[in-house]
């Protein structure tokens, strides 16, 4: 349970390697936290050490967003597991190359079945457990990407476009349920997801992310921007004229 | 799920916790077939959900309330104790028994609780000093199990079912009606005595003297005020008014009785409530100035003396979106130090809210959860919305903790497992009986989930 604070007992990262996912959990354990849970593909590499504490089980399990008939079965265990789930915090995600995907149409849809199937069919396992106990906040990271997607990184954007338009109704679907969902669109973030690349403007790390999402769910936020100004920015970005928007340098 | 059954979401009194659970109503008729097919997320009873934690939610399980009428009230004068319905509230009782020359044997601020809820919280009140709290006066109760049997409780009769169920959150059974002592009045009024203190260590002075003179005793704290101010406060003392205390006019009407609720907060309060640093400022300044140096035998009416909150409908929502926690501990006499020291962690947080209350406890009863021990008992109210809430409560725990103290439960909604385990030192007695009377624990509550109560 979330105490009246909104400190959770146990958070569970789907995307355990994801920085943004590890910031998130690592900004939201409290002293009353026991439990962390990173779920993914390689868990050898998910940072757990990083997350160590006295009295803290930090575990990381091996889950694979694309086996989605693996999915359900999977949340369940984990609530055997842990008892109730207070935190979800949807973190996996591939960027890929764009000008490779061009030339190679089943690696693109293979990303599609990552970042929007896989996320689809996991948070809806991750709400049905949720709605059964009353209580749970799921987070979702979607990016300012997906706002208004761009032909530089159409197959990431409009994943992330899916994504965030599934989980905005998943959250109004889940009203009254006492499950609430908190979108989170971060601008360009320095992460190892994004290293080498150019950095866009107002770019930011995994850490103001983390702290964020950490003051949305306090109060009780459907959405955070991050930085806060980019809610502005793309406000006017979306109504741009197609010639304008293509011609803006946006990396 | 039957279709006697909505989804609802349930909140505490502080408005800062929340689930969803499926609730229905149920006469007592039908009360042991619900107990009877609970699921795993199990069953819990709700009385008028004043508890301010999620004490009174069961997410994602079903959440029984139980009808209820004054006609469940049955008083025996010569005996002076009253049988009454687990869901009857003090309101509907103090409206059958005072005009009949009684009152209930301990009240807590609110009228607004039920008799089942007095039970499982073990509830207190002004007059804990002499007469301790509810589950004191209680004589008997009977208490539906898991299984749907019903167990006959006294001190006699089952007498570790009897005590596990006093400050049991509910978590031991539903209680069905409860047998209690009445205390015995001339009027429906109060004399109290009034004396302003001008610091702290002159208000715990003047507790500390005298307190057990008189039946009822509580002090209002000033946490707002520093320097030569600092824990300023003005302490009420009082009793039920004899006949002969009223003014000749009142004696005809001498056990007249009619609570009324003078104002409502409305649904629609500033996402931010309106209690804030300045407006509880102002607040307590006037309210110490209202009060003279020193007056006695004022006279007042049972709601203005034991439930003036009650005359603001809804007065939790003045909180705003994020709700609020009433923290509120109890340290060993002996350990004033502390006591003060917690009073200026609060001073200096300026978190504090106006209705912080200090009253000196009496002696504790048998029931291994229950809240009360010999000592001081502060209760305050913090806004649930402070980035700083949860460090400076744990700040104070330790404080608590640290001088033999506890938090009550019926109030709590902060605490680990572990700041509970140190507090209640005979939570493992408890939890051994709750186990034999409950083994499939099918009552829950998300209290017990957040403190590990049941394991």
């Amino acid at each position: 349970m979330l105490n009246a604070a909104g400190e959770p007992q146990n958070i569970v990262v789907l995307g355990g390697s994801s920085d943004i996912g590890v910031a998130i959990a690592r900004r939201l354990t409290a002293p009353s936290t026991t439990s962390i849970v990173l779920a993914c593909r390689r868990p050898q590499d998910a940072p757990i050490d990083g997350l160590r504490r006295p009295g803290l089980i930090v575990d990381a399990v091996p889950f694979d967003a694309v086996r989605v008939d693996q999915h359900a079965a999977f949340v369940d265990s984990l609530a055997t597991s842990l008892g109730d789930i207070d935190v979800v915090v949807l973190a996996f995600g591939q960027l890929g190359e764009q000008s490779h995907f061009d030339d190679d149409p089943v690696a693109a849809a293979d990303l599609v079945a990552v970042n929007f199937a896989g996320a689809v069919s996991v948070l809806l396992a991750v709400a049905r457990v949720m709605r059964r106990q009353g209580h749970g906040r799921i987070v979702v990271l979607s990016s300012v990407a997906g706002e208004r997607v761009r032909p530089a990184n159409m197959v990431y954007g409009s994943t992330k476009a899916g994504l965030d338009g599934f989980a905005q109704a998943l959250g109004d679907s889940l009203v009254s349920s006492g499950v609430s969902v908190l979108v989170v669109r971060p601008g360009f973030v320095h992460s190892a997801m994004t290293q080498g690349m150019e950095a866009a403007p107002f770019a930011t790390t995994p850490d103001a992310v983390a702290d964020a999402t950490a003051k949305a769910l306090r109060a009780g936020r459907r959405i955070v921007w991050v930085p806060g100004v980019l809610r502005y920015v793309f406000m006017v970005l979306r109504h741009l004229p197609a010639p304008l928007w293509r011609r803006l340098p946006l990396g | 799920m039957s279709p006697d059954y909505a989804s609802e979401v349930l909140r505490g009194w502080g408005r800062s916790t929340m689930s969803s659970a499926h609730v229905a109503t149920v006469s007592d008729r039908d009360l042991i077939d619900h107990v009877k097919v609970a699921d795993e997320r199990g069953v819990l009873v709700r009385g008028l959900g004043r508890s301010y934690g999620d004490a009174a939610q069961n997410g994602g399980g079903r959440v029984l309330r139980l009808a209820s009428s004054s006609s469940d009230v049955r008083l025996d004068e010569s005996a002076g104790t009253v049988t009454a319905g687990a869901g009857v509230s003090l309101d509907d009782l103090l409206r059958v028994i005072v005009p009949r020359g009684f009152f209930v044997p301990v009240t807590p601020g609110t009228r607004f609780v039920t008799v089942g809820g007095a039970v499982a919280a073990d509830i207190h009140g002004k007059n804990h000093h002499l007469e301790g709290s509810f589950g004191n006066h209680v004589r008997r109760f009977s208490l539906v199990l898991a299984d749907g049997s019903v167990l006959e409780c006294s001190r006699k009769q089952n007498p570790d079912a009897f005590w596990t169920t006093i400050g049991g959150m509910g978590l031991t059974g539903v209680i069905r009606d409860a047998t209690f002592g009445l205390i015995g009045i001339e009027t429906s009024r109060c004399r109290v005595d009034t004396v302003r203190c001008d610091d702290f260590d002159e208000l715990i002075e003047h507790m500390s003297t005298g307190d057990d003179d008189v039946r009822y005793s509580v002090a209002w704290v000033d946490l707002l005020s520093s320097g030569s101010h600092f824990g300023r406060g003005v302490l009420w003392r009082g009793d039920h008014a004899r006949r002969d205390d009223l003014p000749v006019a009142d004696r005809a009407n001498a056990l007249e009785y009619g609570p009324r609720q003078v104002l409502s907060v409305p649904p629609v309060i500033p996402g931010s409530g309106v209690v804030n640093a300045l407006s509880s400022a102002v607040f307590n300044e006037a309210w110490f100035r209202k009060e003279p140096r020193r007056r006695e035998g004022s006279i007042k009416s049972i709601p203005a003396y034991f439930h003036p909150l009650d005359a603001v409908g809804s007065w939790n929502r003045l909180h705003g979106r994020h709700g609020f926690v009433q923290y509120q501990f109890v340290v060993p006499f002996g350990r004033e130090s502390e006591l003060r020291r917690i009073v200026e962690v609060i001073v200096a947080s300026r978190l504090a809210t106006p209705l912080v209350v200090l009253k000196r406890f009496g002696a504790g009863n048998d029931a291994p959860l229950s809240f009360p021990m010999p000592g001081w008992t502060l209760t305050v109210d913090l806004p649930a919305g402070a980035d700083t809430l949860a460090s400076l409560t744990r700040t104070l725990d330790e404080i608590v903790l640290e001088a033999g103290g506890r938090h009550y439960l019926a109030k709590d909604a902060l605490l680990g497992p572990a700041a509970l385990r140190a507090g209640y030192p005979r939570l493992a007695e408890w939890q051994n009986v709750r186990r034999r009377l409950d083994p499939q624990q099918t009552f829950r509550s998300d209290l017990a989930r957040r403190l590990g109560l049941l394991e």
